[in-house]
């Protein structure tokens, strides 16, 4: 019974959050609500024997990728006049309607049928068995998604350069030469 | 403990009901960092789905999975608002509907 109210109240927190991540005009308060959907399902997490995952969810998702997200909004720190009158008002509903259509396609192909979970032994989702998981079945993946962060990095840093890369090309800055 | 707290189909629901939001926030939203936040919508939507299928088949397969997602959503992030800034650079808006530098 208490397992099905947490669920309820988490499930209906990520939602109403998810909701108003969408419709909210304000970025920052945007941000905000997506962290409150994240925490919801990191409870979520926590109820299907995900502890290590749920830890994740708020540490890199809501700590992480999220404040990095706050930051830019408030780098870019955007007028609240920004966005003027719509000039396509007949889009928003037609990609309203459009998203309520694929949520009833996805509603429809679900069977019924009740499924019972699996036995689970003790420790399922802890750090240990993930860590085991991770390092022996799914090592190459693992180390995979290392290339991938570093590619990201520096794909972030190269766009997000202030200066096109001729203009250091043609004037390099005096005692970097002597430096290297 | 061999039974989910609700019905499979419950989170199903929940993960479309998520998902569709993120659908709508990209198809909706003018200020391109909300459509960067809906995909992550998009994505936490799939990892719930994951640790929900891992819970069922006792299988940790799908809570490394979500593991990976979460490095490719940073990894998303952090190239996508660079790009975003660089747009901004450009132009002093990240509003989709000015971003129409391709039109003739």
């Amino acid at each position: 019974m208490a397992d099905q109210l947490i669920f309820w109240v988490a499930a209906i927190v990520a939602i109403i959050a998810a909701i108003r991540v969408v419709v909210l005009k304000n970025a920052v308060l945007s941000v905000l609500h997506l962290i409150v959907t994240l925490i919801a399902l990191a409870v979520l997490f926590l109820q299907l024997s995900a502890e290590f995952i749920a830890a994740l969810q708020i540490i890199v998702y809501a700590g992480a990728i999220m404040v990095l997200f706050l930051f830019i909004v408030m780098l870019l720190n955007l007028r609240k006049d920004e966005f003027g009158r719509d000039q396509l008002p007949w889009l928003r509903l037609l990609g309203t309607l459009a998203g309520a259509a694929f949520l009833a396609e996805l509603i429809s192909l679900i069977g019924g049928g009740r499924v019972m979970a699996a036995n689970v032994p003790d420790g399922f989702g802890s750090v240990r068995s993930i860590g085991i998981a991770l390092f022996g079945e799914y090592m190459f993946p693992f180390e995979l998604t290392s290339l991938l962060l570093v590619a990201a990095v520096l794909a972030a840093v190269v766009v997000a350069r202030r200066k096109s890369s001729n203009e250091i090309d043609a004037a390099p800055p005096a005692g970097n030469e002597g430096e290297a | 403990m061999n039974a989910l707290p609700v019905p499979l189909g419950n989170y199903i629901i929940l993960s479309g009901i998520l998902f569709s939001l993120g659908v709508i926030g990209v198809l909706t939203a003018r200020n391109a960092i909300v459509i960067l936040m809906s995909i992550e919508l998009m994505l936490n939507a799939a990892n719930l789905l994951l640790v929900v299928f891992a819970r069922v088949h006792g299988d940790l397969g799908g809570q490394v999975m979500v593991f990976f997602v979460l490095t490719v959503a940073a990894a998303e992030a952090a190239v996508g608002l660079a790009i975003l800034v660089a747009v901004f650079r450009r132009k002093g808006s990240v509003d989709v509907d000015r971003l129409n530098m391709l039109k003739g």
